[in-house]
């Protein structure tokens, strides 16, 4: 029933050319393996939200996420999350798409029950940044809704989307391409909201939260410059403290929630 | 589908083929025999969005039965329109969009299966053809209601105003004082599109040019305006309705497949066998297809039953629209040096005020790959087959047809026990049981 409209083919093209990547990328940038975990959520990501009738766009979506990540990188840490680059990459130079409506409501309804369930279980769903920025969109949604005399209806509508899902619990919420300090993240998550809310309704782009965090991804330097912080790292270090260990940064508690 | 074609050795067409299509006899894919058009809904309004960049034409079909001087026209949009942004389209050129993109019903003949099989060098498409009231209220009074006239014309039947308002309840006011029958509770679906500052289109008949005309009918009302808005006011209409209306929305743009990006849309269920006796009755198989795969959204979809590039079909329901008739519609690109193709989408959608709380907002993909709604019918070899392959063949024909019944009955909801009745002779036989089946039973 839940009809995502994507060829057979397409999702294990992708998680190949991910991990392929990854592998690739590890052992030519000569870095520490930091494991297949963020190739794979990238993979979910433009799985689920990439659409193209062009056999090998998917594959390059996959190639230009994943090596993104060790090519685009100021002071240690990349600065495009990588699925929200692969997939601007491609709508902008080679014609693909984001269908954000195609899960239908009653998958998007399991699905936010899903993560919720998730968020409750496993603490890296309890990321600061994806709740401060659901806050701010459901906000910014709720008072538009009320400004026009819609129904409350509309909000429920509007929020019930499998792609903003994804774009929380999975895109943004990306601990390695936002800001070190904790004030800072929920800054940038807010301008995120904000950014892709005014391209919305007022210049009626498509896609807007996807442009917005891409837009906004290159100030997270600047502003891990100006408000310094303790770097986060996958929870993989607690297990390898040795593997992701760099000269400049102490090891960290596991998430990103628990940094100060 | 090269095993298909190869099957096919003998196409025969009916009469009703013959009629509709008679140049898709050589057509690869089977011929058309019957469509289902949007006539079949009741109650189906039909719009075609033409799109390239901003630029929009909106051409809206008037299919209004009742006292002229009841009907009333009230559409928001971007911008006052000036007089040259108004239009009166031709009914025929909408019919005739509605013929070519209709959901269609193909035969194919099976051959003679004691016969060599022959290779069918069909032709995988057809070319396209090589031609390519004034209102008399008080401005004082109007004032007072917060709604500013902002221009009036008659065009053609129609008298036009277009109005900008403050409140929404002063323009319902303003509406009814001024002798258009709106429904009630309209200013609730009026205010949303007040804030968002969109004017008011508001046309009502001028029943003694209609007369003049001689028109038995509304003729279609277009609109051609820039917009950074890709959507269609669909609240105000649920505002007077009393049930789940159908709306059949053709795109014509430039690059490829219109879809919502606020709503799901899926493809119709296509390319299926079904049993022959559809023939006789397309329009309520396609009716119960609908519903049903209407539901199978959950009420909540835009139903795509076709997408292709203006230039060719196949099979034809209808000849492709004629570069002249495209322009009717509005398709503003093809200026004469330039026959720059145009892609249909037919985006069928029935809405109701509980599924639909939000108007449609639409995106334009690069999607270009083709789809139509489609169904099959094969007729069995109707010859005394009495070779030794024939008995196989006849097996294959029972396992058809019993695969018929269950798509069938899945994509309508019909129960098998009427399909196979309908059938009649062509019902497929239960299956001889097996000794042991016997043996126990």
């Amino acid at each position: 029933m839940l009809h995502f409209d994507v060829p057979p083919w397409q999702p294990p093209l992708i998680i190949a050319t991910a991990c392929a990547t990854q592998w690739g990328m590890t052992r030519l940038m000569r870095v520490p393996d930091a494991g297949y975990r963020s190739a794979l959520i990238s993979s979910l990501g433009l799985s689920l939200l990439l659409r193209t009738d062009t056999p090998w766009v998917p594959a390059l979506a996959a190639f230009v996420a994943i090596s993104s990540k060790f090519v685009i990188r100021v002071r240690g840490k990349h600065i495009f999350n990588p699925t929200n680059l692969g997939l601007a990459v491609c709508m902008l130079a080679l014609g693909a798409w984001c269908s954000p409506s195609q899960w239908g409501e009653s998958a998007g309804l399991l699905a936010w029950f899903g993560i919720f369930g998730l968020a409750v279980a496993h603490r890296s769903f309890r990321s600061d940044v994806s709740l401060a920025f659901l806050a701010s969109w459901v906000a910014l949604k709720a008072g538009r809704v009320l400004y026009l005399g819609q129904r409350p209806e509309v909000l429920l509508h509007q929020l019930n989307v499998g792609s903003l899902i994804l774009f929380t619990f999975f895109m943004i919420s990306d601990p390695k391409t936002t800001p070190d300090r904790r004030v800072a993240r929920v800054g940038f998550a807010a301008s995120v909201a904000l950014l892709a809310f005014i391209l919305q309704h007022g210049f009626w782009v498509n896609n807007a939260l996807i442009w917005s965090l891409c837009l906004l991804s290159p100030a997270v330097p600047l502003v891990d410059r100006l408000l310094p912080s303790a770097r986060f790292r996958w929870p993989v270090a607690v297990a390898h403290p040795s593997i992701e260990r760099t000269p400049e940064c102490p090891p960290l508690p596991a998430t990103s929630s628990a940094s100060p | 589908m090269p095993s298909a074609a190869r099957n096919l050795l003998r196409v025969a067409v009916s009469a009703l083929a013959l009629l509709a299509a008679p140049r898709s006899a050589h057509a690869f894919c089977g011929f058309y025999v019957a469509q289902a058009d949007a006539k079949l809904f009741n109650q189906a309004s039909q719009v075609v969005l033409v799109r390239d960049g901003e630029r929009t034409v909106i051409t809206m079909s008037n299919d209004f039965k009742g006292e002229l001087t009841d009907f009333a026209l009230v559409v928001p949009v971007p911008a006052v329109l000036e007089r040259d942004q108004i239009h009166i389209g031709e009914r025929k050129h909408l019919e005739h969009l509605d013929a070519y993109s209709s959901p269609r019903l193909v035969e194919y003949f099976d051959e003679d299966p004691c016969q060599e099989p022959v290779d069918y060098d069909g032709r995988m498409y057809k070319s396209a053809p090589t031609t390519a009231a004034a209102e008399k209220m008080s401005s004082a009074r109007s004032k007072t209601l917060g709604v500013t006239v902002e221009a009036q014309y008659t065009v053609g039947e129609y008298d036009i105003v277009i109005l900008s308002a403050k409140q929404s309840d002063g323009l319902e006011t303003w509406l009814r004082e001024s002798g258009y029958k709106v429904p009630a509770r309209s200013s609730a679906a009026l205010q949303p599109y007040i804030k968002q500052d969109m004017k008011f289109f508001v046309a009502k008949v001028n029943v003694k040019n209609q007369r003049a005309g001689g028109f038995q009918y509304l003729r279609p009302l277009q609109m051609a305006f820039e917009s950074k808005k890709f959507m269609l006011p669909i609240r105000l209409g649920m505002a007077n309705a009393d049930g789940p209306q159908d709306l059949v929305i053709y795109t014509l743009t430039r690059k490829g497949r219109v879809e919502s990006t606020n709503y799901r849309t899926v493809k119709v269920p296509s390319d299926v066998e079904i049993p022959g006796f559809v023939k006789g009755d397309f329009g309520a198989f396609y009716k119960a297809l609908f519903e049903q795969a209407h539901e199978k959204a959950g009420r909540r979809a835009l139903l795509t039953e076709y997408f292709w590039d203006m230039g060719w079909c196949d099979p034809c329901s209808a000849d492709p629209l004629s570069p002249e008739e495209l322009k009717g519609l509005g398709v503003f690109w093809r200026d004469g040096q330039s026959y720059e193709t145009a892609f249909l989408t037919r985006l069928h959608v029935r809405y109701d005020s509980a599924h639909f709380p939000e108007d449609l907002v639409f995106q334009e993909t690069a999607d270009q790959q083709t789809f139509q709604g489609r169904y099959i019918l094969r007729h069995a070899f109707q010859g005394q087959a009495q070779c030794s392959a024939a008995k196989g063949y006849w097996e294959r024909v029972n396992e058809r047809r019993e695969r018929e019944v269950q798509t069938l009955a899945s994509l309508t909801g019909w129960s098998q026990a009427t399909i196979r009745e309908r059938m009649g002779k062509d019902a497929p036989k239960a299956k001889e049981p097996t000794w042991y089946q016997k043996l126990w039973k």
